[in-house]
């Protein structure tokens, strides 16, 4: 009994590592979403961007001889937030805003475009293989009889929840409090309205993109080392889970974003646990099919209204 | 004006700099156990330096470049289709499309038989490409799982042979018919939602099509597919050189021929052939038919298509069943065409393809499709040393379609409609 007690709490406790991170990578949906009603298709390859960049970053940094733990960290993370924001703002800038005003289907098939383009820039530079990743912190509290079943909590889990933590504390502030943050909030209120009030809407979307790339790189960086290795392809499913995590929350409510990444996590952690690993994808696509027929505004969503 | 634009300029040459010199000029290469960064050759670099240095003269004259852009004549949609009045546009048409099938009828017989292959998955992409057209070019709904039925066409022959004994001619409008039930069934709950949501859950569909197949190895042999798939017969005639099937006979016996090995690729290519002009010919009359016309409609306006008392549901359900057919119809051809299927041949690769192939021609429009199928066919297989830019390729296009020709290569016309005169 008290074994299952324990094994059911490391399920719990890998869910809620997992599930936050999709959580990080949900926001950047959920804000453009929120904004200009789009699914950002290649959301997903920027944090596989933001993994490599990190990992990349960590490998230079080790020829360098620097090894001094928390310098490596805070530099990885910070160079993979720039760059991937760099392909945020570009990608946004390129492929998105000319097709602003036209048909719906348009800029949905250009984000599958730049998936696309996107994945296979890195494939063709980095390789289509593998990489290790190396796990920089190391260590972790163990639970239980050393002789039975022992629960981990490994540093890493720890990293993983504050790091999410301090994001989502950092962005809720930023939106709530600063001024851009309040033309965010305008904006996706009423982009016309906001418009005509002097916001300058191009800017608030590139500043969306901006912030969502930001915290995907984050995510990939901490979920690169968390399962240990990455490829081009690692982007495509974490990115669908993500958008899965965001339309469970509500799509464009970032509070639901943050919820509905550890609702997934979780969820899929028992799937993996309790049933069959071979079809943890599977039950992440059904829940999201089933919300969408079920519930389509989410867990915290408000219900769309079609306006005539 | 210049001055005004460097500063912009200067940053997009710095970002173009930024995403491209870590991915591109740093290396992670295994060594042993370790990773290590090794640099790119100093070539790599000279290219990133020239893509940024044009970036910044791109973005430094951009005011320049759009009127000198503005003043160039581009051709008009309407120029590339004589423009011919009521009647006789519709006979200059038939004489096209008759003109076009009589080569396509001719070609295997002249052609090499590595042409014909060719030319043979060309067709199969056509016939993907049409049915993918009626959902995404006419109705407006973007599926990213078109794959899913075509493998569930092709599972279907496959797994009927296997298990039943079922011979071509009897699997392939069970095949179709599956697909299109697999397609009523996703489409009957899904199709309430929005467009982008609509595109989600198509993809994720197509993905836990592939999945399963993939780990229900007990019927589908999994990830190593099943092989020994039975060609095509003409009225139980093989075209093997000895009788597989103890009821069947032989091609060139029969007939009192020698025996050519290209028997069997020509004749695959003219089923193919009749399946694609019939796949034409049925969706040229579908759009001509009230519910071709109101797809089109609730492409447009949905609000306005309600208030006239169309059903949404039942109008986009049409669509996306029909759809699926001819996905099912494209697969079992393609299951006989390989003799050998795994799950490997239906991932989301092959649904971006079949978009593109959309995209690329135009949407709602067949002649653009049936152009655009044999152009992203045939053209890996002619620069196969570019193959591994492919995709790379496909993204950029499907990006720069959206940007500078939403409505494809040949973009689509309207049939209308005339009444005969008194």
């Amino acid at each position: 009994m008290h074994e299952q007690m324990l094994y059911f709490l490391q399920q719990l406790l890998n869910g809620l590592t997992v599930g936050s991170a999709y959580a990080l990578i949900a926001i950047g949906y959920t804000m453009v979403y929120g904004i200009i009603g789009m699914i950002n298709f290649a959301h997903g390859e920027i944090y596989m961007i933001g993994a490599y960049i990190a990992l990349i970053t960590i490998t230079g940094l080790a020829t360098l001889n620097i090894t001094f733990l928390p310098v490596v960290l805070v530099i990885a993370l910070v160079l993979a937030m720039i760059v991937s924001s760099a392909f945020g703002w570009s990608m946004e800038r390129v492929a998105y805003r000319p097709l602003r005003g036209g048909n719906r289907l348009n800029p949905l098939i250009s984000a599958i475009g730049v998936s696309y383009f996107l994945k296979n820039y890195v494939l063709l530079a980095q390789g289509s293989r593998d990489i290790g990743f190396p796990l920089l912190i190391k260590g972790s509290w163990t639970f239980g009889d050393p002789n039975g079943f022992e629960a981990n909590f490994s540093y890493m889990q720890l990293t993983i929840f504050i790091v999410t933590i301090v994001c989502m504390v950092a962005l809720t502030l930023f939106i709530s409090k600063s001024r851009l943050g309040r033309a965010c909030r305008a904006v996706a209120q009423d982009l016309k309205m906001a418009n005509l009030l002097g916001i300058d809407t191009h800017k608030i979307i590139a500043a969306t993109f901006v912030i969502g790339s930001a915290l995907a790189a984050v995510a990939g960086m901490l979920l690169g080392m968390y399962y240990g290795s990455i490829d081009p392809e690692f982007g495509f499913i974490a990115g669908l889970k993500a958008f899965t995590a965001a339309v469970l929350g509500g799509i464009g409510s970032i509070p639901g974003a943050m919820l509905g990444g550890i609702v997934l996590g979780v969820a899929e952690s028992f799937t993996s646990a309790y049933l069959s690993t071979d079809y943890k994808d599977v039950v992440s696509f059904l829940l999201l099919i089933l919300i969408l027929l079920f519930r389509p505004s989410g867990l915290l969503g408000k219900p769309e209204v079609e306006k005539i | 004006m210049l001055a005004k634009r460097l500063p912009f300029a200067a940053l997009c040459a710095v970002l173009t700099l930024v995403m491209g010199l870590p991915i591109l000029g740093l290396n992670l290469t295994p060594q042993g156990i370790h990773i290590v960064l090794k640099s790119a050759p100093s070539a790599t670099f000279m290219w990133i330096a020239l893509g940024a240095a044009v970036v910044f003269l791109f973005q430094l004259f951009k005011d320049y470049l759009s009127g000198f852009w503005r003043q160039v004549p581009l051709p008009k949609a309407s120029s590339f289709t004589p423009n011919l009045e009521g009647r006789k546009r519709i006979y200059a048409e038939r004489a096209g499309w008759f003109l076009v099938a009589v080569l396509a009828f001719a070609m295997p017989f002249f052609a090499s038989r590595g042409a014909t292959a060719l030319g043979n998955l060309v067709l199969i992409y056509v016939i993907l490409g049409l049915g993918l057209n009626i959902v995404v070019g006419l109705a407006g709904l973007l599926d990213l799982g078109y794959v899913a039925f075509y493998a569930v066409g092709a599972y279907s022959y496959a797994l009927l042979h296997q298990y039943f004994g079922f011979g071509f001619w009897e699997a392939l409008p069970i095949s179709a018919i599956l697909a299109a039930t697999f397609g009523f069934v996703l489409g009957f709950p899904v199709l309430r939602l929005r467009g982008d949501y609509l595109a989600i859950v198509t993809l994720g569909f197509g993905e836990i099509i592939r999945i399963v197949i993939n780990n229900m190895t007990w019927l589908t042999g999994g990830p190593n597919g099943i092989g020994g798939i039975p060609n095509p017969t003409l009225f139980n005639m093989e075209f093997g050189r000895i009788v597989k099937d103890p009821g069947d006979t032989l091609f060139y016996k029969v007939l009192g021929i020698e025996y050519n090995s290209n028997h069997k690729v020509i004749f695959l290519y003219l089923i193919t052939l009749v399946f694609a002009l019939f796949t034409v010919f049925v969706i040229k009359r579908l759009t001509k038919m009230p519910v071709g016309r109101a797809w089109e409609a609730l492409r447009e306006d949905e609000i306005a298509c309600r208030s006239l008392g169309l059903s949404r549901t039942g109008i986009k359900l049409s669509a996306f069943t029909l759809g699926a057919f001819f996905a099912g119809f494209a697969g079992c051809v393609f299951a006989a065409k390989q003799s050998f299927i795994s799950p490997d041949s239906f991932n989301l690769y092959e649904s971006v393809i079949v978009l593109v192939i959309v995209v690329l021609g135009g949407m709602g429009s067949q002649v653009g499709i049936i152009l655009a199928a044999a152009i992203l066919t045939m053209l890996p297989e002619l620069a196969r040393d570019m193959a591994q830019y492919r995709m790379l390729f496909f993204g950029l296009l499907m990006v720069l379609m959206m940007i500078w020709r939403p409505q494809g290569l040949i973009p689509m016309k309207r049939t209308p409609v005339e009444l005969a005169r008194e």
